[in-house]
Formats: C-alpha cells, sequence, structure tokens
C-alpha cells in the first residue's frame, strides 16, 4: 500500500485508456505522454497497459508501507527518498516505511510514476484512467492526501510480460537496493522547444487565408496558462478563415486542432472531448504527441507540415522503438533477478 | 447513399453523409453504423455516429486500416462502406424505443415558464408538446450519456441561456435550440430546463452503461413530484 502525503498540482491514475465507448460520449482519457508511461510500465517489470500515475508539474509526496520497485519516467522531476536522490528512467526499490518526495517539473510538464504489480484500482469501462471532467475512474477525481493506493497483485505471472520473469525482491538487508542503470532519457523525452510538431493538414486547412496559412507554420505560439488534458491553448498572432463556417459537431480524436472564433487554435490532448464543432485546421501526427504532452504553459510550440504516409511511418518507427526498449528492459530485469 | 470518407488522423475515418443536422441524414448515419458493427471486424475499436458523420477508429500496429500490409482487413472495411453507399434508401434501420418519464416545470423545470413565454402557448400546452413527439437519439456527447435528441415541436426551439447554469442536477430535461437533451449527471450547463427525470442515464457499473445509445428513439411522459420520488427511491 502507498499512502498519498501530499497531491501535488494534478496527480491521476491512468493507463492506456478506454476504448469502445466514444459512441456513449465516454472520452479515451489514458496518459497524455504514452512512450514515458510505457517506459515507466517496462521498468517496474509490468505489461504496458498497467495503471501508472501521471504527475502535473508538481509531483506528490507518497509513503510507502510495503517494499515496492518503482520507475519514474517523463518530464524531469525532483525526486527524493528518505532524503536520497531517486534516479529517473531507472527500477529501483523502495523500502517499507520510506516517503518518496516528487517535487516540482524542472521542465516539460508530465511525469509518470510505475509500481511493480500496477496500481489496484477497479476497472471503469474497462479501463484504471482518471477521465477528470467526467469524473470517471479511479477515485471519480485526482487524488488527494490521504487517499491509500493498493498496489496490484506481483510475481503472479498474469500480470507480467509474456515469456519474461520479474526479478525477487531482494531481501531488506541488500546493500544497495538501487540498480545501478537507467535508460537514456532520449529520444523519450525531449527538452529542446525547437523541435516542431508535424502537422497533418486539418479538414478546414484551405479555408485559411493567405497569412494565416502561412503564420500555421511559421508563427511561434506560446502554450496558454488554461492548458490542460482536455486541450493546449496556443497563443500567437490570431488566425482566421476566409469564410465564416457553420459546421456541426462531429468526431474528434487526439491531436485535432481547432480552430475557435477567437483565432487562437487549441490542440486537444488525451481527455478531449468526443466530439466538437469548431474548424478543424490540421491534426498532429500521433509519433508527436509527447512533444505535446510535455509544453507546459508559457513554452514555445511551432508546427511543421506533414502529410499521411510520412506521419504513419513516424508512428511505426516511434512503436519499434518503444517495443525494443520495453524488450530490452525486461531481458535486463530478467538478467538481475537470474 | 453518398458519403465522404476523411482520414482525420493516422487511426481514423471519417465519414461524412452531410453537413446539416437533418433526421433523414442522421438515420443514414445510423443505418451504415449499425451496418459497420454487425460485421464485428475486430480491428475496429470505435463505431461513432454523430449528427451527420460517423468515426471509425482503427486499432494501432499490423491490423491498422491505413498499413499497406493489411489489405485484407481494409478490403472488409471497404466492401462494408461500398455495400453502404450502393444503397438508394438506408437499411430499415431502427433503435429501440425508450419511454422516459418527467416530472415538467417546478423545481425540476425551472425554465418551463420562460419556454412557454418564448413560445407564445402556456405551460400545459409545452408540457403536452414536449411529450407528443417520438425523439432520435443523434448522438451521445458533452458528457457521458448525453443525448440529443431530434425531433423537437418548432414551437419549442428556445436559445440557450445567455449565462450557462453553473450546476444543473443530473437527469434536468433540457432545449437548447432546435435540440432536447438530459444531462446525465450534475453538469454547468446552458440549455433551458424543462423538467427532470429520474431514471439514471449513465452508470458506469451498469451494462450497457447508458440508458440510451445512438438511433433509439425516445419519447417523454409527463409524471408528477410523487411519482419521481417513488421512482428514484425504487429505480427498476
Amino acid at each position: 500500500m502507498l499512502e498519498i502525503l501530499k497531491p501535488g498540482l494534478l496527480t491521476t491514475p491512468q493507463d492506456r485508456g478506454r476504448t469502445g465507448y466514444t459512441h456513449l460520449g465516454v472520452g479515451h482519457a489514458g496518459a497524455f505522454d504514452e512512450p514515458a508511461f510505457r517506459l515507466a510500465n517496462a521498468l517496474a517489470g509490468n505489461p504496458s497497459d498497467a495503471c501508472a500515475l501521471e504527475l502535473t508539474l508538481l509531483g506528490p509526496t507518497l509513503k510507502f508501507h510495503a517494499d515496492a520497485w518503482i520507475a519514474l519516467t517523463g518530464a524531469p522531476a525532483s525526486a527524493r527518498v528518505d532524503g536520497h536522490a531517486l534516479p529517473m528512467w531507472s527500477p529501483s526499490l523502495v523500502r517499507k516505511e520510506s516517503v518518496l518526495i516528487l517535487g516540482a517539473l524542472a521542465q516539460g510538464c508530465r511525469s509518470y510514476l510505475a509500481v511493480h504489480g500496477g496500481f489496484d484500482f477497479e476497472p471503469v469501462l474497462g479501463s484504471r484512467s482518471l477521465d477528470v471532467n467526467a469524473a470517471l475512474g479511479p477515485l471519480g477525481r485526482p487524488l488527494r492526501a490521504g487517499d491509500v493506493l493498493k498496489i496490484g497483485e506481483t510475481g503472479s505471472g498474469s500480470f507480467l510480460p509474456e515469456s519474461l520473469r520479474i526479478p525477487a525482491l531482494p531481501q531488506s538487508h541488500e546493500p544497495d537496493p538501487i540498480l545501478k542503470w537507467s535508460i537514456d532519457p532520449r529520444p523519450w523525452f525531449e527538452p529542446d522547444h525547437e523541435i516542431p510538431l508535424r502537422l497533418l493538414p486539418g479538414t478546414h486547412a484551405a479555408l485559411l487565408d493567405a497569412e494565416s496559412r502561412a503564420a500555421l507554420h511559421a508563427q511561434v505560439f506560446r502554450v496558454g496558462a488554461d492548458s490542460n488534458r482536455v486541450g493546449c491553448r496556443l497563443e500567437g498572432a490570431p488566425l482566421a478563415l476566409t469564410t465564416s463556417l457553420d459546421l456541426i459537431s462531429e468526431g474528434c480524436v487526439a491531436g485535432t486542432v481547432q480552430l475557435p472564433p477567437s483565432g487562437q487554435p487549441i490542440a486537444l490532448g488525451a481527455e478531449h472531448p468526443v466530439s466538437g464543432g469548431y474548424p478543424r485546421i490540421g491534426q498532429i501526427a500521433r509519433a508527436d504527441l509527447p512533444l505535446l504532452a510535455q509544453r507546459r504553459p508559457g513554452d514555445a510550440l511551432r508546427f511543421v507540415p506533414c502529410m499521411l504516409d510520412e506521419a504513419q511511418q513516424a508512428l511505426r518507427e516511434r512503436e519499434r522503438q518503444i517495443r525494443e526498449m520495453e524488450t530490452i528492459i525486461a531481458k535486463r530485469l530478467f538478467q538481475q533477478g537470474a | 447513399m453518398d458519403f465522404t470518407a476523411e482520414p482525420l488522423s493516422e487511426d481514423s475515418l471519417l465519414l461524412r453523409f452531410g453537413a446539416t443536422i437533418d433526421p433523414a441524414i442522421n438515420a443514414r448515419v445510423h443505418a451504415a453504423a449499425a451496418r459497420m458493427r454487425a460485421a464485428q471486424l475486430p480491428g475496429i475499436t470505435e463505431i461513432a455516429p454523430a449528427y451527420a458523420s460517423l468515426l471509425l477508429c482503427f486499432e494501432q500496429g499490423s491490423g491498422s486500416f491505413f498499413e499497406k500490409e493489411s489489405g485484407s482487413f481494409r478490403r472488409a472495411v471497404e466492401s462494408i462502406l461500398a455495400a453502404v453507399s450502393g444503397q438508394n434508401e438506408p437499411d430499415p434501420f431502427s433503435g429501440r424505443e425508450i419511454d422516459i418519464p418527467v416530472c415538467y416545470g417546478g423545481a425540476h423545470g425551472p425554465d418551463l415558464v420562460d419556454i412557454a413565454q418564448h413560445a407564445g402557448l402556456d405551460v400545459y400546452q409545452v408540457i403536452e408538446r414536449h411529450a407528443a413527439r417520438e425523439y432520435m437519439v443523434a448522438m451521445l456527447g458533452f458528457a457521458p450519456g448525453f443525448p440529443y435528441l431530434l425531433g423537437l415541436d418548432r414551437a419549442l426551439h428556445t436559445p440557450r441561456r445567455l449565462t450557462p447554469r453553473t450546476r444543473v442536477p443530473a437527469g434536468s430535461v433540457a432545449i437548447g435550440g432546435s435540440q432536447t437533451g438530459i444531462y446525465p449527471r450534475e453538469l454547468p450547463g446552458g440549455w433551458m430546463l424543462i423538467g427532470r427525470t429520474p431514471l439514471a442515464l449513465f452508470d458506469p457499473q451498469r451494462d450497457p452503461p447508458c440508458l440510451l445509445a445512438p438511433g433509439d428513439r425516445v419519447r417523454f411522459r409527463a409524471i408528477d413530484a410523487g411519482e419521481f420520488i417513488a421512482m428514484r427511491e425504487s429505480p427498476q
């Protein structure tokens, strides 16, 4: 068990999201930075869909009521266990009665804390992801001080990657419980905001006036203060369409860039509404959604045009890289345990 | 049935059957959705109707619709789409008929008087007209289980409130422009509140979680405050 002493700014249980209920108005939710989330699980010896915690800008303080293997990935966070620095992107053993203090994120917006066995919430509509606005999923709200989180069964086999085993927990007399290896945060965390997000043309992109069409790819947007898991507000010189459209609501997906009447685009995030009626001026390539997830209010954001083939290839390549890394991590954990 | 198909992203496709809120177009969307569901293709994760469009989402990876090597899956989807487009008339698709009890006016429908005033009717006529129609669940959205219902009597079309309420009680039946809808839980909202149903529209512990599905037909039935309490206390 694990107890929340301080909740941080916005700490939510997330897995890979809720699938198959869009037609009932139930959104997907799920971890916003999917690769960082999956690698946190891999490092904690979990299957890739185990429930982890998504931290936002300021992390929580947690007390462990049992020994646990944990892993922290995503945006660089200050992390201390009983005063000792906790390395990120690495599996670590945390002892019973230890207190883990996750502080402010130095840069980026979201980090992921996975624990071996996963956070054991009752799935709601097939997922342990919290949909904040729908108040759906674990506890129906973000974590608060005093919440006690159960950790899932470890070593039961059913919760481990196929054909791989997790090392048994070392006994408490283990001299140095922290393993001496970690994975390189690159390319999984990109601190350089000059790196543009690839943008597919949206349904109504051709209706942008000439100036706006140029500005969409030329200007540097600022991520607005009221950005969240639903969407990132992009502030810049307002964009305009050549004609006013009277659109009716249709389905939306993560990464859709909408243009509300203000002329300031909104890039939809992990907790995007299931439908919307604003013009769509672009679609962020899925492989670049982690870049969106990691821009915090005030950060710069730029787009570069991209076509569907290229975006698909980028997505395939990223998936290949994640799987390769998951395999490498699993092998290492296995060797460690042998 | 004519439609256009546009990829929204690497793993989703939007089929558009029109550009207006029109019951005939919406019926085509539900017919196409029913066909797609009936085919039970394993690579499809979402089949989500809206007023005039149908969103299809595909599994990532080797089975993805757009992957070159996934020819058989793509052909399966395309053959369904071809069957839909080859039809002159939509399938005689018919959703379920669902009866929804509503306690109109009073504390449950604080805007009933304003709706009546706007319509130039008395409140009893408004209730009678609202309960007389059969509505189509065009789509669910805004919040889990919130149905957008088509078929509202033209006389009852009422603009949304200038200042939305911060809290609309769960079960509130409301009018927003040309549509009527039901708030599945307490939410902020700008629609005009005409009454309230004791039924739970959305319960994630229930299977299916929603009382209504896209394409269902809905009728409202007036109940009094006593029945409202009785039904709330002993839900079926």
